[in-house]
């Protein structure tokens, strides 16, 4: 079993619940929760906070939540409902959060699998998804709702406004004073303190237990690598039910008491992220990425004055924008450059992303095209990329400042050992290790060997100053038939970091040649075609015109000159390949909810697309089923034209 | 759903409206109660627009008479139909384009405005409590509606469905206890429809707000009326719950054409 942290160095403050109350004591004043509600941002403070989760747990409580319960959490990040996860922990319980965009048929894996008895949604939207399912849910008894909007008709007995708990609750706190500090009193650094569902790339979800001993310790080895403070703020908007989340606006929040900020709607994320200006801001690639996109699109559209302004700036920043941020030597005029460029171009830029006040930025989740990743820390952004997995906190490799390579994760983190095994993959031990999962001993034993080591999936290796470069996921690491490896993801992303391009997938395990699949971005390119005069008619329409392909054939043969200079993976450069006619989803499958492909789905899906491509077709008819947001389904059919790319002699073999 | 539908608040008795030789509207009598959703259809030019301009006073039909609340109403300007808690959409969107969604809601308030306009210059005493409080009320709308994320987006930007929905938030800004929709769904998708028939619903149901709409969209039509009125050349050719009028002769020849 993985080795815990002990208790005495933690100074007694080894659960959550501790450390909120410990915080409504040291700082009752300071902010703990922010969130925007009818336009206003309203705040909580820290001794708010812990009343409330005070009054929710002995709401809980006397609904009959006890120790060892899961409590399922769906919605949006809302402060009620960070504040349920402290609650349940409190109890002794476990808090449970979902994706809170699936649909009701997925969640019944999960509610079932954890045998959810207490359910705490955001609004009735959830609240009809597990009404739904309620049936099949034989376990579940309460369900607690936040917003009570267009909740007046439903009178069931087991559904509960969650002020209405939160006033049970303050009666059972004034009728038993002690009760509630004896439950947290039995709080265990050992105890599970969360569970996360593995977004299931390879199967059926997986139930991730961890504990607050190994939370609290990757939090607190972040918050020391990156000096973050009570002064800080964070925005929360990405799923609560993803760890990248939990790690950030929970556990680090927690350990470093800054302040979490709740978006006031999805659509407002970019606005209250200016209005905010958080100093430390977590997103995976693709929102930089969109970000970056977005900045090009109006670029394209400004005045000359600006655009050969911020062009000759961008210029400046590329060469000695990041090595100022490194603290690295630059000369004078390439130093007085940036000076100038930061007063007109980057600092007006930060302030329109919202990262004005940005101490460190972080991505994870995805690897980061390597060109996408020296924008942000050229134009004065601390962007950083670390390394984890669900099984260890997100907590395996971060990059300290002054060290950043942009093709590597980073060092291992405080107190994570890494060790590279014989086929490549990386292998972990450390603090933030996983318990188990839920009710998978089988599972456990597969993925942590007899020595302790997790075993991660990833194939990577580590360079002469001992930073960890990842290369793909193992099993996604292939051979061409010619034996040259093949890395999908690799290629993939370089394909990426074009701004018209948005998903890849590529192929070539045991086949002769490597081929693609591509996603248009539709912004990027629905812009570019408006400006040119070209008339389309939907997503389907404009993949299918012949400017949009020629247009994607020169950013894949750039990627083939790129490929042709590193001898590993000159092999793999894309022959043939097609833009599919839609944009791939997870509603349909092919994605995660964390938005990575489902490499085999598709594969299988498009088979005859791929076999296509291979047989020298040079187009192909597709028709396929989609499903609409509200669950009806329709057909999208289109003949594809298959492109032949330029491809580049390998000089090494020619040599 | 359970709710409770009141007693008549709006009575029209043997309305006629000509325009010079052309007749409008001929002898249409019909009530809303209260708290219902009432919807007006019928075939291109059969005088529904007309209904509503005369239920809120913008024309006043040659005979007939109007009873609201029980007591007879003279002739009546569109800014008293205002003060009188009625308020409207229009069928070609009436936004100011250049200004911003809020500005815009805001201006559904400007009847409840009390403080004068050298007050308001100088956003001073109560002008300024005023506005707070009015404000209030309007982000209330946008949450309602929820159109955060277009708050202070000019509304000439939008595409057309959401700008229909600032302007039913701007005639809810109002707070209004009669709310007259004039083909609100007209010219949208289905996605769009449906945002737009919930929160239809969500009005009449959380504010109890009485709902008077025009729609061509029988679907619409037929799922959240309580009761239908069908119009044809001006005159009334049917009245009751959606499941009579559906079946009702009159209604399927003007719809479908004689003979059929």
């Amino acid at each position: 079993m993985p080795t815990q942290a002990n208790s005495a160095s933690l100074d007694g403050l080894h659960t959550f619940p501790r450390l909120l109350f410990q915080h409504a004591q040291v700082r009752p004043n300071a902010p703990a929760m922010r969130e925007k509600y009818l336009g206003i941002w309203q705040t909580w403070t820290w001794s708010e906070v812990s009343e409330r989760v005070r009054a929710l747990a002995c709401g809980l409580a006397s609904l009959g939540f006890k120790r060892g319960d899961n409590l399922a959490i769906i919605g949006d990040n809302r402060p009620h409902l960070y504040m349920m996860m402290t609650a349940a922990q409190c109890l002794g319980g476990v808090p449970v959060p979902l994706y809170q965009d699936a649909v009701a048929n997925e969640m019944l894996f999960v509610l079932q699998d954890a045998g959810i008895r207490f359910v705490v949604v955001e609004d009735q939207e959830q609240v009809d998804k597990m009404l739904e399912v309620k049936e099949q849910v034989t376990t579940l008894e309460h369900i607690i709702y936040d917003d009570p909007r267009g909740m007046r008709h439903y009178n069931q007995p087991f559904l509960h406004d969650i002020h209405e708990l939160m006033e049970m609750g303050r009666i059972h706190d004034r009728n038993h004073g002690d009760f509630l500090n004896r439950e947290v009193e039995q709080g265990h650094f050992d105890d599970t303190s969360v569970m996360l569902y593995t977004s299931g790339t390879t199967g059926k979800p997986k139930g991730v237990c961890q504990t607050h001993a190994a939370f609290i310790a990757a939090a607190q080895g972040g918050v020391q690598v990156d000096n973050l403070g009570a002064d800080g703020d964070i925005l929360s908007y990405l799923p609560m039910a993803w760890v990248g989340d939990h790690l950030f606006s929970y556990a680090q929040a927690l350990v470093a008491g800054f302040t979490i900020n709740c978006p006031e709607s999805g659509d407002t994320v970019m606005t209250d992220l200016r209005e905010i200006g958080p100093t430390c801001y977590f997103a995976p690639p693709r929102v930089f990425e969109s970000l970056l996109t977005s900045v090009m699109i109006r670029m394209e559209d400004a005045g000359k004055l600006k655009y050969k302004m911020f062009h000759h700036f961008m210029d400046v920043a590329k060469r000695c924008g990041a090595d100022i941020l490194d603290g690295k030597s630059v000369g004078f005029g390439d130093r007085f450059q940036y000076w100038l460029g930061n007063l007109l171009v980057y600092g007006p830029l930060r302030n329109v992303l919202g990262m004005s006040r940005i101490k460190v930025a972080y991505t994870a989740g995805a690897a980061i095209g390597p060109d996408l990743f020296k924008f942000y820390r050229s134009i004065g952004i601390n962007l950083k990329q670390f390394y984890g997995q669900t099984e260890t906190c997100a907590y395996v490799c971060m990059q300290p400042d002054g060290q950043i390579k942009f093709d590597s994760v980073g060092q291992p983190a405080p107190g994570v050992e890494i060790k590279i095994a014989d086929n490549g993959e990386v292998l972990v031990k450390g603090p933030m290790l996983l318990k188990e999962y839920y009710k998978r001993p089988d599972a456990t034993a597969e993925t942590i060997n007899a020595e302790g080591w997790f075993m991660t999936g990833d194939a990577g290796f580590l360079d002469e100053d001992g930073h960890l470069k990842i290369i793909d996921r193992a099993k996604d690491v292939g051979k061409l038939s010619n034996g040259a490896m093949f890395a999908p993801n690799y290629i993939e992303n370089k394909l990426k970091f074009f701004q018209h391009i948005k998903e890849v997938v590529c192929f070539g395990h045991d086949r002769d040649m490597v081929t693609a699949f591509v996603n248009i971005d539709m912004g990027a390119v629905g812009n570019w075609a408006e400006r040119r005069g070209i008339a389309y008619a939907g997503y389907t329409d404009l993949a299918g015109k012949p400017e949009v392909l020629e247009l994607i054939r020169e950013c894949v043969e750039q990627v083939n000159a790129d490929l042709v200079h590193d001898s590993m993976v000159a092999d793999s450069q894309i022959h043939r390949f097609l833009v599919l006619h839609k944009e791939l989803d997870p509603d349909d499958d092919e994605l995660t909810r964390t938005r990575k492909v489902r490499r085999n789905f598709v594969a299988e899906k498009y088979k005859v697309l791929i076999d296509a491509l291979y047989a020298g077709k040079s187009n192909q008819y597709i028709e396929t089923e989609v499903k609409f947001e509200d669950g009806r389904r329709g057909k999208v059919a289109a003949d594809l034209k298959i492109i032949d790319a330029k491809t580049f002699p390998i000089v090494k073999k020619a040599a | 759903m359970s709710k409770k539908i009141g007693d008549v608040i709006l009575d029209l008795q043997n309305i006629s409206l000509r325009f010079g030789g052309v007749k409008a509207l001929t002898d249409i009598s019909f009530n809303v109660k209260e708290h219902e959703i009432r919807a007006i259809i019928g075939p291109n030019g059969a005088g529904k627009s007309s209904m509503l301009n005369v239920i809120n006073g913008v024309y006043h039909p040659q005979e007939g008479k109007i009873f609201w609340h029980g007591k007879e109403r003279k002739k009546m300007e569109p800014h008293m139909a205002s003060r009188q808690n009625i308020a409207r959409t229009f069928q070609n969107i009436a936004l100011f384009k250049g200004m911003t969604v809020l500005d815009n809601i805001m201006t559904g308030r400007i009847t409840k405005m009390k403080s004068n306009f050298i007050e308001h210059a100088l956003w001073f005493g109560r002008a300024r409590n005023e506005e707070l409080e009015h404000r209030k009320k309007v982000e209330e709308v946008i949450d309602f509606l929820e159109i955060q994320h277009i708050r202070k987006t000019p509304v000439g930007r939008l595409p057309y469905g959401l700008q229909k929905r600032v302007e039913l938030a701007r005639a809810l800004a109002a707070e209004p206890s009669m709310l007259l929709l004039d083909e609100p769904m007209a010219g949208m998708n289905v996605e769009e429809k449906q945002d737009m028939c919930r929160f239809i619903l969500d009005v009449n149901d959380q504010y109890g707000t009485t709902i008077v709409l025009i729609e061509h969209d029988m679907g619409v039509v037929m799922d959240i009326s309580d009761r239908v009125v069908v119009l044809d050349y001006g005159k009334k050719i049917g009245d009751g719950v959606p499941d009579e009028v559906k079946n009702n002769e009159d209604v399927i020849k003007a719809y479908l054409g004689a003979g059929h």
